[in-house]
């Protein structure tokens, strides 16, 4: 996984809540069996719409992407979080964001910050008003800036995400280090029935 | 004291550790052809296992056409994306329901269909509405595909333990009141974000009366609210129903199994951290209006005006979904139009549920500028409708009749709206856009969908004529 570097640079205003995963990404473009090459269908149907924020010269190429509350609902697809990063997206800040989505972002390295509502709509308006102004996301610190000092606030986020997202872990090999707790387990539960998705005539020969 | 998802989280706690998520044990992972290609490619070149074949089990549901299946289909990154799993089960030994397989279906009718899905269990799939298997008095929660891979590879996932939450449905459902008027009434109440972070409890005279598969209704759409996951205690009508599955235990072992899941149940005095109470006899079918589940009213009501709503933000909220849904204020949502109408989906496509579509159609027809398609969540659903002659009352209607597959929920197969075609539809999800680009979806139960295919419109299948 990738490590989280701080952000400094541009911040995206995408002033909407309840942002689905099907606007980031349609379900036609999930068809790909690669983890690349999804930027291109970011936000596919709303970029239609020349006004879309997304086609706004001025936030080309920012690395923050400011959002309304709940950002992420719906479909589990990491193809969202993907065409995020691919898009050159490294850290997201909204007042909320769906579960699953969340932890999506998590474990390719794309930061998800979880501001206060009036935060992050001082945020937006600033963006909006100064679109070069450059906003400064530290993990280290736990804090989110404008780059001239006038705005700064910390954020709160789950210690061991922080370390993933810091030193960009492996975490299937960090579990597999576990491996004689996984196998205790499965010891300690050999008695109880658990259907196996094995037929039997294949299980027994 | 504790919720029935404190103790199966604690059942299958693996190891826990300070500063760290708990290690947690997946009994069930179910996988599909869309969320799964990367996480196979990734462990192959890390020259790693699926370490539980046997706890595994995938099919294809997203991408198969529902009609002509032969190949070649018109779609070749369907087809690439088809044979990759195929050639990933080979190669990882994972159990496959192929697509000529008679159990092939949605991943979550085929689960507790073939009793794969029991109480107490941990259940995981690449797909956010595994919330489903809930129904069964599991806790069952959707991942990604770097989860997918994660739990191929060590068959645990590291996780925070979640908050609960109790939404208790008192009474009695009036006639033409269904489960999936319950859930989208829930989602109305608290919102699409309402159940972030925390796993849901269904409880309540109501939800007790429900059958199985109008509880795996409910528990499906928890994720519309955000929730984690959703379940209900098991109790007879679980057992009942998982009685005699290929996949259920059998003599002795289900006189344990019995007492195990009996045990399950929040005990009388456990706290939640937050209740949410609904009055079932107050609750009307209902047509979500909007782009997002919460976005419904009872079908007797009207579209709401922004100019009502509070706030300018949830003001423009409902503008924006108006205009995209082309509706007016005020418009009496039993007079929207329809042109499509949809029976299927993870939510609505079990047996019980294409009998009470079924039931609302024998005998008429479907209206004249209404293209309708009932689509069974599985062959072995559609075997058995077959059996009883449905299909014989949907096609007779005009309806079409398919194959198993995901089909027009999600706009990933041939079956999807053009843009500006209306649709009343018995699946999970009104975003623009989900059924096929610039598709306007209107969410409603089989029941619904159904009397609405035939008057072109909806209407209150509380009046109407079911035999
Ligand atoms: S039927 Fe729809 S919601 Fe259910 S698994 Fe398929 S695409 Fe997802």
């Amino acid at each position: 996984m990738r490590r989280f570097e701080t952000v400094r640079g541009g911040a995206l205003p995408l002033n909407r809540a309840d942002v689905d995963t099907d606007q980031i990404i349609p379900a036609k473009y999930l068809k790909r069996i690669e983890r690349s090459g999804f930027g291109e269908f970011l936000f596919d149907d709303w970029r239609k719409d020349p006004e879309f924020v997304l086609n706004d010269p001025a936030f080309a190429g920012a690395p923050v992407l400011l959002a309304g509350a709940n950002f992420g609902c719906g479909s589990s697809r990491e193809h969202a979080p993907w065409a995020l990063e691919d898009h050159g997206f490294r850290a997201l800040i909204a007042p909320s964001f769906a579960d699953i989505f969340r932890n999506n972002c998590a474990k390719i390295g794309l930061l998800t910050v979880t501001l206060a509502q009036a935060d992050v709509e001082f945020l937006m308006a600033r963006a909006e008003e100064l679109p070069d102004a450059a906003i400064v996301v530290d993990l280290e610190t736990q804090t989110v800036a404008t780059a001239d000092g006038a705005f700064r606030r910390s954020f709160e986020i789950d210690p061991a995400v922080r370390r993933n997202l810091l030193e960009g872990l492996d975490a299937i090999g960090l579990t597999l280090e576990r491996e004689d707790d996984i196998a205790a387990f499965e010891e300690r539960r050999a008695d109880d029935h658990y259907p196996s998705t094995v037929p039997a005539a294949e299980e027994s020969a | 004291m504790k919720t029935i998802a404190a103790k199966i989280w604690e059942q299958h706690l693996v190891r826990r550790e300070a500063g760290l998520p708990d290690l947690l044990y997946i009994d069930l992972h179910l996988v599909h052809e869309v969320t799964s290609p990367q996480a196979f490619e990734s462990l192959r070149l890390a020259g790693r296992r699926v370490r539980r074949p046997d706890r595994t089990l995938a099919t294809v549901d997203h991408n198969v056409p529902t009609t002509g299946r032969d190949l070649p289909w018109d779609d070749p990154l369907s087809i690439r994306q088809v044979e990759t799993l195929r050639a990933n089960c080979a190669e990882f030994g994972v159990p496959f329901f192929d697509i000529a397989d008679p159990r092939q279906g949605i991943v979550h009718v085929v689960g507790p269909e073939q009793g794969f899905s029991q109480p107490g269990m941990t259940i995981v799939c690449g797909d956010s509405h595994t919330s489903t298997h809930g129904a069964l008095g599991a806790l069952a929660f959707g991942i990604g595909t770097s989860e997918v891979e994660h739990v191929l590879a060590t068959q645990t996932l590291p996780q925070a333990p979640p908050r609960t939450m109790a939404v208790e449905v008192n009474g009695e459902l009036a006639r033409g009141v269904t489960a999936k008027d319950v859930i989208l009434n829930v989602i109305n109440a608290i919102g699409v974000g309402g159940g972030t972070g925390h796993v849901v409890e269904y409880r309540g005279d109501v939800v007790r009366a429900l059958s199985m598969e109008g509880r795996m209704t409910v528990c499906n759409m928890s994720i519309e609210a955000g929730a984690r996951a959703g379940l209900v205690a098991p109790d007879d009508v679980a057992f009942a129903w998982l009685e005699g599955r290929p996949a259920s235990p059998a003599g002795a072992a289900w006189e344990r199994a019995l007492d195990r899941w009996r045990a399950l149940a929040s005990d009388e005095d456990a706290a939640f951290d937050a209740v949410v109470e609904l009055d079932g006899a107050a609750l009307e079918p209902c047509v979500t209006w909007g782009t997002n589940p919460a976005q419904s009213a009872p079908v007797t009501g009207r579209v709401p005006d922004p100019a009502d709503a509070s706030g300018e933000a949830a003001r423009e909220q409902t503008a924006r979904a108006l205009r995209y849904m082309d509706l007016e204020p005020g418009a009496a949502l039993a007079d929207i139009p329809l042109d499509r109408v949809f029976i299927g989906s993870c939510t609505n496509s079990r047996l019980e549920d294409l009998r009470a579509a079924a039931a609302c159609v024998r005998g008429r027809r479907v209206a004249n500028r209404v293209r309708a398609m009932v689509v069974p969540g599985s062959g072995l659903v559609k075997a058995a409708a077959e059996a009883e002659g449905l299909d014989e009352v949907f096609r007779a209607a005009g309806f079409e009749w398919r194959d198993a597959g995901c089909s027009m929920c999600l706009g990933m197969n041939p079956d999807i709206l053009l843009p500006g075609e209306r649709c009343a539809s018995t699946s999970n999800r009104n975003f623009e856009g989900r059924q096929g680009p610039g598709g306007r979806t209107h969410l409603v139960s089989p029941q619904m969908a159904a009397a609405a295919a035939i008057a072109g419109h909806f209407v209150d299948v509380r009046d109407w004529e079911m035999d």
